[in-house]
């Protein structure tokens, strides 16, 4: 197989050559119309507040440049090396020999987070830690938290929801209100606010679960958006904009974290520093986190989950073996939206503040990509993806030299989302099971059967 | 009476708007059966490329006619539009046909995301405004001080937006191309056994829904005076409501959807509460969703094994 390209006639290389520098100047001209307005030109406000345009020619030529190349390289490199591997036979999925290292991964991994704090805490010292622990840490756990709820919903039972935010919003306000209101401790808030999301997808996903898939992302879409507006705009509950402060604090089984004779550190007789709350909720949520995966992983062997796997792969076929649909999916449903509230409760406890800014469509869509990213259904591949775009993106803002580079106003959480929808679409073109891991049905037949490649792409084989 | 009259005339200039950027959910609903979610995002772009067009013809051309600058930006941003739109479906859709269920829409999800961020990045997360258009109005009605006007603005929006329906109509119901496209949305295996080119078919769909998004684009920047890298998501999913109202894959069932979703908006801004009025229209989605999937004008599902 590796001499096909030699043996070819040198003619045939040639007129190969010539039509793939011919394509790629057509993508030169493509790219150039696509990005003339926008990258081309910059509409700025000059000293009198009109709008004048400045012209970026450079950039422009950089990214017409980098459109020839990669048709280029596509059309000389990546279509002979896929045609390569097309033509050579598949050979039969044997034990992978990896096997075993993916085994142990993931304790190993969660031996690693649970030490994580202490690690850092030697490292840097008390003062240095918080921002390693409470950035680093405590923000990606959260994120990996709610892509494991919204991977139940999406992952296992393959229902599209576009609105997973809406119910991480009913879990903080749910906290933020009651905590004011009646003086409830987090502890026995946090199964209530999980218990009310639970209630919300219920009541929202009973009338919407029967629609077909694509219907039911866009209402599901609209439920998040409009639970967002009345959260603006149902003033005297919520505030509005302006947002509830001075949400109560969890507290180390009645010890609060302050500074006083009855804070954490006097009691302990220990040095003050904001540095134990941090642990404190790192340890929350690890534990929420990690009891979110142990729930899954248990329902994923009980005869519901294996109905939702079984939705995911084929509906109707489910309904033919009398599978209730409705009640399969609203489970589900409703068990995804109790994890969101077990989150939105503690993201209420640890910011202190909530307002509606934090439950727009851009957070549905964050939680979304790294479960697509991590590979539907795949608990570590979810993980992986969070850290590696939320623990990503906050280590590019500590890189000062891409400061130096791109100037000091760079952000690059400007640039995530870019990349976050870049990706889901990358990934659903070349790898639509997952970049990180694919995910595999916890049951299927112990035979493997050659299938044609159409029923494999659609996730049968 | 003169408070309704004027929520007429208002709505349905906001209705036109609607109505274009549906019929572009609606045709590639009816021919690939994928719900497009980055239409409204692809309307946003056209509205960019309308505003940096019409700089650079009013401030580096130096053209002082309205009319003739109108003329030159609307062409600018159609062309442009369908060629951004035409290149996201080579790149994001083509290749996933034949994927799992929910691949198009994941993959137009992240198109979605792309392009509301690229235009974040690339132009600022500003409001971007231009100096308001052809300003009078002819008064219709007045009554107590009160007067119901008909801008000159709002003229031209229905004008255009008449014209182009006009001339969508007649290529959708009297040309080839038109043919070829239904062809394609009742039975794609077939059509491409009788020698139409699916794919082609499928391109020009795209690239006919982005031309009147940009033509909505354009007269919505026109209209409003002002355009945001965030104002393709509300519009979109309002515009995909009334593409859902009037039937999704139903042609004029997406012009009269688009009508009444301008209509219920500007009503309820009028007679209730303007706070609520984008939930009113989530709202509507949702509802007719639930209780009248096929719409007012479109075909009843049917499951096919």
């Amino acid at each position: 197989m590796a001499g096909r390209g030699v043996e070819a006639p040198a003619a045939a290389v040639s007129t190969d050559f010539t039509h793939a520098l011919k394509d790629s100047a057509l993508a030169g001209l493509i790219a150039f119309g696509l990005f003339l307005p926008l990258i081309g030109f910059h509409a700025v406000q000059d000293i009198r507040n009109e709008l004048v345009l400045e012209t970026r020619w450079p950039l422009l030529f950089a990214f017409v440049i980098l459109a020839m190349a990669g048709r280029l390289f596509g059309s000389l490199v990546v279509t002979p090396w896929r045609e390569r591997r097309a033509a050579r036979p598949r050979a039969v999925a044997a034990a992978r020999p990896g096997a075993t290292l993916a085994r142990l991964f993931a304790p190993a991994a969660t031996g690693f987070v649970i030490v994580y704090p202490l690690l850092v805490l030697w490292l840097a010292g008390l003062g240095g830690a918080v921002k390693w622990v409470d950035n680093f840490g405590i923000q990606i756990l959260i994120y990996v938290m709610l892509g494991f709820g919204l991977n139940i919903v999406v992952g296992l039972a393959g229902l599209l929801d576009l609105g997973y935010v809406a119910f991480y919003a009913v879990g903080a306000y749910s906290y933020a209100l009651l905590s004011q209101t009646f003086g409830l401790s987090f502890f026995m808030l946090l199964p209530l606010a999980g218990i009310l999301a639970a209630f919300w997808g219920i009541m929202l996903g009973f009338p919407v679960l029967r629609l077909r898939g694509d219907y039911l992302a866009i209402v599901t879409l609209a439920f998040g958006e409009i639970m967002r507006l009345v959260l603006i705009n149902w003033v005297p509950v919520t505030n509005g904009y302006a947002g509830i402060s001075g949400v109560p604090r969890p507290t180390f089984f009645g010890i609060p974290f302050n500074a006083t004779d009855e804070g954490f550190a006097a009691v302990f007789g220990l040095e003050f520093s904001p540095i134990y709350r941090t642990i404190f909720l790192y340890y929350i949520i690890l534990a929420l986190a990690l009891l979110t995966a142990f729930v899954t992983i248990r329902l994923r062997r009980l005869p519901v989950g294996r109905a939702w796997e079984a939705l995911r792969e084929d509906e109707i076929a489910c309904r033919s073996l009398g599978i209730n649909t409705t009640s399969t999916k609203l489970t589900a449903f409703s068990i995804g939206a109790g994890f969101g509230g077990f989150a939105g409760a503690f993201f209420a406890a640890r910011q202190g503040f909530i307002s509606p800014e934090s439950f727009t469509f851009m957070e549905s869509a964050t939680i979304l990509a790294i479960v697509v990213l991590g590979g539907m259904g795949s608990q570590l591949g979810v993980a992986i993806a969070a850290i590696a775009m939320i623990g990503g993106t906050e280590a590019l803002r500590e890189l000062d030299v891409l400061k130096e580079v791109f100037g000091n106003g760079f952000d690059p959480t400007q640039y995530r989302m870019l990349v976050f929808g870049f990706a889901m679409v990358l990934i659903m073109v070349v790898r639509p099971r997952g970049l990180i891991s694919t995910r595999q049905a916890s049951v299927h037949l112990a035979e493997r059967k050659a299938i044609a490649g159409t029923l494999v792409k659609e996730g049968r084989g | 009476m003169e408070v309704f009259v004027q929520q007429l005339i208002n709505g349905v200039t906001l209705g036109s708007i609607y109505g274009l950027i549906a019929i572009g959910y609606t045709m590639v609903f009816g021919i690939i059966g994928m719900v497009n979610f980055a239409h409204g995002d692809v309307f946003m772009v056209s509205a960019f490329i309308a505003l940096i067009t019409f700089l650079l013809v009013t401030t580096w051309l130096g053209i002082s006619s309205v009319v003739a600058a109108l003329l030159i930006v609307l062409v600018v941003a159609m062309v442009l539009t369908s060629l951004v739109n035409w290149t996201i479906e080579r790149l994001a859709y083509r290749p996933l046909r034949g994927s799992f269920r929910l691949a198009p829409l994941i993959s137009a999800i992240g198109m979605s995301i792309f392009l509301m961020n690229f235009v974040q990045v690339a132009q600022g997360p500003r409001n971007k405004s231009i100096p308001p258009l052809l300003q009078g109005d002819f008064v219709l009605m007045s009554h107590e001080g009160y007067q119901v006007t008909l801008s000159y603005r709002q003229l031209l929006i229905w004008g255009v937006t008449a014209a182009m329906l006009a001339v969508f109509w007649y290529v959708v119901s009297r040309t080839s191309l038109g043919r070829a496209q239904r062809a394609c949305e009742q039975d794609q295996k077939m059509a491409a056994l009788l020698g139409v080119d699916v794919d082609r078919t499928i391109s020009i769909t795209f690239v006919i829904g982005a031309a009147l998004a940009a033509v909505a684009g354009t007269m919505y920047l026109m209209y409003y005076g002002v355009v945001n890298f965030a104002d393709g998501f509300t519009p979109g999913v309002k515009a995909f409501t009334a593409a859902v109202l009037g039937g999704i894959g139903s042609l004029p069932g997406a012009v009269i959807g688009g009508l009444l979703i301008g209509l219920i908006e500007t009503m309820w801004s009028a007679y209730f509460s303007i706070d609520y009025k984008d939930v009113a229209a989530f709202s509507i989605l949702a509802i007719t969703l639930i209780f009248l999937p096929q719409g007012l004008l479109g075909r009843p599902d049917v499951e096919k094994v």
